[in-house]
């Protein structure tokens, strides 16, 4: 399954160089994480050494050499969110489900990272759950978001 | 209300989405198929309004009313008020925060009524994914234009209007441009810097989600004037949205003739690729982001170095510039360089968009002209300190500017008079803290990011960042020791002098600066273990 995704993605770039980000990428986003084995695919697709593919996927924040949880919670720690109460957010999260910064769930049910910044300074404090936005959070909003979230994972 | 067409333009920045905008459009748009509401009513998707602490927004047009924080249950109402004998919807104006008083048009609210928008100017009126609404605004006329000059000319234009990089470093425009015109070589690039790294820093978002023709306008100027064939716009893979909208510019713009082979049946051939950058903050620093282009590790080249204009990209010269500094061509080749160089101080010309956020009322984008006061900023666009608390400090930069204190409100704000303060006018980031923050907290925050980015190349900054992360770590643990403030100093000077990058060269600024003018702070912490603010748990 995962080998023909790989070869189909593959099959869309020329073997440049250049492309070892974009194609690293489209793994992700495809896969969720980049598996030891795409990598060194990757490699001999591009005709470089595995090191350099493992020292690009470990260089930039973006990739990830684990799997991820099916919710993925980035909390902004931007500046405008740390000023405004990002760290009091990480920390209800963080106890709300059990994780800590970085972690993934062992059920992979949720992995709980911080990015940079999401952008969305006006609102802060932000987190991200996958690719929703959620603004002007408090840690009540907080404690509530994963309470109902926590809910629906029982229910389904 | 009369029975000419009405506009709705609908907020579809990432802000006003994160308050459910997406829902609003959809929901307005299946209302308007499935009943007798008013025909005349056009409903338009636009980019940020930068007013994102009021989304999601709508503005009626020709009316001017704005309306805030609407939801789909609004929906319906503002519809009947666009009925002939309609009455528009009160309860969604803007209320002035003090008094309580609505006010019914965009172009009465302080918040607006203050700014200078001129980049800005279009990023909520028209449709970013439709080209036409472009053109109909005069888009791609200074293509025209500019093509029937020589590239010698435009240059000119640019360098006679003064503009500066507005990357944050400020370098003359039009002279990085010549320098790339007159480097040797054939091939040639243009990149876009739109790696916006800076936490707390937004305006490039929204401009490449409100109207991204305009910085592909701007790149394909460039690429005649210095000769390129190729530019790329490096954007950070954090925002999707923006990504999506060029993608789309791109691909219309290839259809209408602006991109690809002869250019308006010229000569002049020239393409955008799009790059995705994988987050890394240093990639904002020019060496870094092209050899992140080529496939590698986003570290830095080592000085002595060739300029990029020089050897770039694949060693060839490249033209790197912000997508504010793009999006301003097109004004300055349209309106001339003396219009641009109207605006402005005497050495900073032109205007500053800054991302307003923090502990200040009105949070948002907004455009002003350089050297306009902090005051002016603060206290009339931004309508004060939020919940009447006191301004303590200002930052700007992110992570390589400073905090500068209240005392200096009166300061112009432009390149040059930032520097003096010791902060740097960055890419646009513009924090406003109150009294409720600790000064030293702000330091160590700043100081955790920029160890966490040092991309490890060069020891003074890849060790040096830790090390003044764990005192300032210690001093807000009340674990601080007489003479840290003086090593903190010592820390930053060796760190200033020995990395090969601007991120460790400017990595000690927040604390730098936070020592200037904060010092009573470190004192309290360190010698009386307590915190002014009561942020830190000592």
């Amino acid at each position: 399954m995962e080998e023909e995704i790989l070869e189909d993605i593959l099959s869309g770039y020329r073997g440049n160089r250049s492309e070892i980000v974009p194609i690293l990428q489209e793994v992700q986003d495809n896969l969720g994480y980049l598996p030891e084995k795409a990598m060194t695919e990757i490699a001999e697709f591009i005709g470089v050494p595995e090191s350099h593919v493992y020292s690009v996927a470990s260089f930039y924040a973006q990739f990830r050499l684990l799997p991820l949880g099916r919710k993925r919670i980035a909390v902004c720690r931007g500046t405008a969110c740390h000023i405004r109460g990002a760290p009091q957010i990480l920390k209800t999260i963080e106890q709300k489900i059990n994780l800590k910064e970085g972690e993934t769930s062992e059920d992979l049910e949720y992995t709980l990272e911080t990015v940079a910044c999401i952008g969305c300074c006006a609102l802060a404090p932000c987190i991200r759950i996958n690719k929703d936005v959620s603004g002007e959070m408090t840690p009540e909003k907080a404690e509530l978001l994963f309470s109902e979230n926590n809910k629906e994972a029982e229910n389904e | 209300m009369n029975d000419k067409k009405v506009l709705l333009h609908v907020c579809q920045g990432t802000g006003c989405i994160s308050g459910g905008a997406d829902k609003v459009f959809n929901q307005l748009n299946e209302l308007l198929d499935n009943s007798d509401y008013n025909h005349n009513v056009i409903v338009k998707k636009t980019g940020c309004h930068g007013f994102c602490q009021q989304g999601p927004l709508i503005v009626v047009e020709p009316h001017g009313f704005f309306y805030t924080k609407v939801k789909e249950d609004d929906i319906g109402e503002i519809l009947k008020s666009l009925e002939p004998d309609g009455n528009p919807v009160k309860r969604l104006f803007y209320h002035e925060p003090l008094t309580n008083q609505p006010i019914p048009k965009y172009n009465d609210i302080p918040f607006y009524k203050l700014q200078t928008r001129e980049i800005l100017r279009h990023c909520g009126d028209i449709d970013p994914e439709d080209i036409q609404d472009y053109i109909s605004i005069g888009g791609y006329k200074a293509l025209n234009k500019a093509l029937l000059q020589s590239p010698e000319n435009i240059i000119n234009e640019v360098k006679r209007s003064g503009l500066r990089g507005l990357g944050g470093a400020g370098f003359p425009a039009g002279r990085k441009w010549e320098l790339c015109r007159n480097a040797k070589g054939d091939i040639k690039y243009v990149i876009c810097n739109a790696d916006e790294g800076d936490p707390g820093a937004f305006q490039d978002r929204s401009v490449m989600e409100g109207n991204p023709h305009s910085v592909i306008e701007g790149m394909i100027i460039a690429g005649y004037a210095v000769g390129a064939q190729k530019g790329f716009i490096y954007v950070r893979a954090e925002y999707p949205l923006a990504v999506l909208r060029l993608k789309i510019a791109i691909e219309q713009a290839r259809e209408e003739g602006f991109l690809g082979e002869n250019i308006l049946d010229t000569n002049f051939s020239f393409d955008i690729e799009i790059f995705q950058g994988a987050g890394a903050f240093v990639c904002g620093e020019s060496t870094a982001l092209v050899r992140s282009i080529e496939g590698k590790r986003g570290w830095p080249k080592p000085m002595p170095r060739a300029h990029t204009t020089e050897e770039g990209l694949w060693n060839k010269p490249t033209l790197l510039n912000n997508v504010k500094t793009f999006a301003n061509i097109p004004l300055i080749i349209n309106n001339g360089a003396k219009w641009f160089s109207s605006k402005g101080t005497e050495k900073c010309k032109g205007t500053a968009v800054f991302s307003l956020t923090g502990k200040v009322v009105n949070c948002g984008l907004i455009e002003v002209p350089m050297g306009i006061t902090l005051r002016k900023i603060i206290y009339e666009i931004g309508g004060g300190i939020a919940g009447g608390k006191k301004l303590k400090a200002v930052q700007t930069g992110g992570p390589s500017g400073g905090c500068i204190p209240a005392d200096l409100l009166d300061m112009p704000v432009d390149f040059d008079s930032l520097k003096e303060a010791g902060t740097i006018m960055g890419s646009g980031g513009m924090v406003i803290m109150d009294e409720d923050t600790c000064m030293v907290d702000v330091a160590r925050y700043f100081l955790d990011f920029t160890q966490r980015e040092s991309c490890g190349q060069c020891i003074p900054c890849r060790l040096g960042t830790v090390q003044m992360f764990k005192i300032l770590d210690d001093i807000t643990k009340g674990k601080g020791r007489k003479g840290d403030i003086d090593l903190l100093i010592e820390l930053s000077e060796s760190i200033m002098k020995g990395s090969i990058c601007g991120l460790g060269k400017t990595a000690p600024n927040p604390v730098l600066t936070t020592i200037r003018y904060f010092r009573n702070e470190y004192e309290a912490h360190i010698n009386d273990k307590k915190c002014p603010a009561k942020i830190c748990a000592m």
